[in-house]
């Protein structure tokens, strides 16, 4: 399996995903595309076989937005059907706008609400250590999102419960809606809040496929206190007019826009 | 005499000795809530997640799409106000397997205030799709009811109070899910009340000149029993709700939105808060301030035509 080319398969369909609907955010789905891609074809156990049960490891997308991410994902991996990805958005389509658990199989959690994802993700890793499961618990969080007060409720909770089986990434694509989020809110810095709260912090390239590889191995490997994987990314990552502009956030390229886009990923539009 | 909250937290205890996969959580507040009966006899399975009510619901949320039954509790006040979105967002829309058990609720909590008596969570808690809503008068249907939401599949409120309230009922009492109870069969004018209205309900029948009442137990706001309030619209030509909570969304709401579409020809007075917040005081003290003691109760409704 090339993690590479199928990454490249996954952005294309964000994109693809994001044109036909008119709607969603494509440039924080291509800055965590990478990690995502990684998770579900290497690092997690989730099967055809075992996606409807919860006795394997799981994903919260807290950062529910980026749907067409984990969509995408879910698709590469063989779960979800291709023809199901143009629906995105539409009224008689299961691929809601933020993903909803009870609809699309291999959905972990119903997420969208920003903050949210990762406190479900504390209760998860809190069921595993309850029924002696090994199983992981992966957690994707925004910089944005970490303006939201429940993700320090959650990161006390997850340090107080020793959750070694709980990976938290977050995507550092440094841009949200309304800008940067230095000139928003100024949630920064990340590693020290991280650090204060308990937690074994990594700090990766969030799209070198050999540092993913590593920061997940240690993440496997700690033992007492949970994880956050500092993933350093491009929003917008793979599309030259979308990387770092905020713009991109949550808006559709028109058509022209989805040619060149679709071009530079190496597809055909 | 035993509050509602008493009859949880021993409730709890019963299901945690039956079912293995009841979890609880609370909020800094298991003796208040009385989640810590169940602490000290399952302690691997009661988990403090602070004050951090917000988190508390999503963690609830995770644990429930993991296959545990929760349990988790604060105040009223906490649960349903300060926690709304998360239950809306991560329990009721995924539709999980999540009881918020809430206790202080309503002017009842006395001494602590308006900050502390939450008289809009029945409003809140039935607004939201796949959401039940309890409100159990004693400590007997406390315990069949919490027993009860176990098997209910999907998210439940449950409200309850702090302070002691006299039995309705007795250790037989079964609980019938979306059913209300008529304590009493009077003529003319009906009663419909929850929690600890129920009790005042009695006593003012008691106290009446002019009516011989009617006293309905709605022990179930979400789903509310139709078929018995249809009946019973159609049976008197007044109906009063009681209800320790706002007039606007509450009880009295609840059976005017669904008495509304029959056009029957029976009146129908809402007494609760009116729109105006509570204040410290005795519990007692405070029913007669806003008017919801029996005797307030018994002039008002002595006075109706």
């Amino acid at each position: 399996m090339n993690l590479k080319e199928s990454a490249l398969n996954m952005r294309r369909n964000i994109i693809e995903m994001v044109y036909t609907a008119q709607s969603g955010h494509p440039g924080g789905s291509l800055s965590a595309c990478d990690i995502v891609c990684y998770l579900y074809l290497k690092e997690m156990n989730i099967t055809k076989e075992n996606a409807r049960s919860y006795k394997r490891d799981r994903f919260v997308l807290s950062k529910g937005h980026a749907s067409p991410l984990l969509y995408a994902a879910l698709c590469e991996k063989g779960l979800l059907d291709q023809k199901e990805l143009c629906g995105f958005r539409q009224i008689d389509s299961k691929l809601q706008g933020h993903p909803n658990m009870n609809y699309v199989e291999g959905v972990d959690m119903s997420t969208g609400s920003l903050g949210q994802g990762i406190s479900a993700a504390v209760g998860m890793a809190i069921a595993n250590k309850l029924d002696k499961r090994e199983d992981r618990v992966y957690c994707l969080l925004g910089d944005g999102e970490c303006e939201e007060g429940e993700v320090y409720e959650a990161l006390m909770s997850a340090s107080h419960n020793k959750l070694d089986n709980l990976c938290l990434i977050l995507d550092y694509n440094h841009l949200q809606i309304d800008g940067d989020i230095k000139d928003v809110a100024g949630p920064e810095p990340f590693k020290e809040k991280f650090e204060a709260f308990g937690l074994k912090v990594l700090e990766i390239d969030g799209h070198d496929f050999n540092a993913i590889e590593e920061a997940f191995n240690k993440a496997r490997a700690e033992k007492g206190r949970p994880t956050m994987i500092i993933a350093h990314t491009i929003k917008g990552k793979g599309v030259s007019f979308m990387e770092n502009n905020y713009a991109w956030h949550g808006s559709a390229p028109n058509s022209e826009q989805y040619e060149k886009a679709m071009q530079e990923l190496g597809g055909e539009a | 005499m035993a509050s509602t909250r008493e009859a949880y937290g021993k409730a709890l205890v019963e299901l945690g000795k039956e079912k293995d996969n009841v979890v609880v959580l609370d909020a800094d507040l298991t003796k208040s809530t009385k989640t810590s009966d169940f602490k000290k006899v399952f302690p691997e399975r009661h988990f403090n997640m602070g004050i951090a009510e917000a988190n508390m619901m999503g963690v609830a949320a995770g644990l429930a799409a993991s296959g545990k039954i929760v349990y988790a509790s604060s105040f009223a006040m906490f649960a349903a106000g300060r926690a709304f979105e998360q239950i809306r967002n991560s329990i009721c829309y995924p539709n999980l397997n999540v009881k918020v058990c809430a206790t202080h609720a309503g002017i009842s909590v006395g001494e602590d205030g308006a900050s502390h008596q939450a008289i809009e969570d029945i409003a809140l808690m039935r607004a939201i799709p796949n959401m039940k809503v309890f409100v159990p008068s004693d400590e007997f249907e406390t315990r069949a009811i919490i027993k009860a939401v176990y098997d209910i599949s999907g998210p439940c409120y449950v409200r309850m109070g702090r302070s002691n309230v006299a039995a309705v009922f007795d250790e037989n009492y079964q609980y019938q899910f979306g059913k209300g109870i008529v304590l009493k069969t009077g003529m003319k004018l009906a009663i419909i009340a929850c929690g600890l209205m129920v009790q005042k309900a009695l006593k003012v029948s008691t106290m009446l000149k002019n009516y011989d009442p009617t006293i309905v137990n709605i022990n179930t706001i979400k789903p509310i029993d139709e078929a018995l309030l249809v009946d019973v619209a159609k049976h008197h030509d007044i109906i009063v709700t009681l209800e320790e909570h706002s007039v606007i969304g509450g009880l009295g709401s609840a059976v005017s939105e669904c008495l509304a579409p029959y056009g029957i020809a029976c009146k129908h007075y809402s007494l609760g808060m009116r729109d105006v917040f509570g204040r410290s005081g005795k519990s007692d003290d405070l029913f007669k301030y806003y008017h919801l003691d029996e005797d307030s109760i018994a002039k008002y409704i002595d006075e109706l035509k």
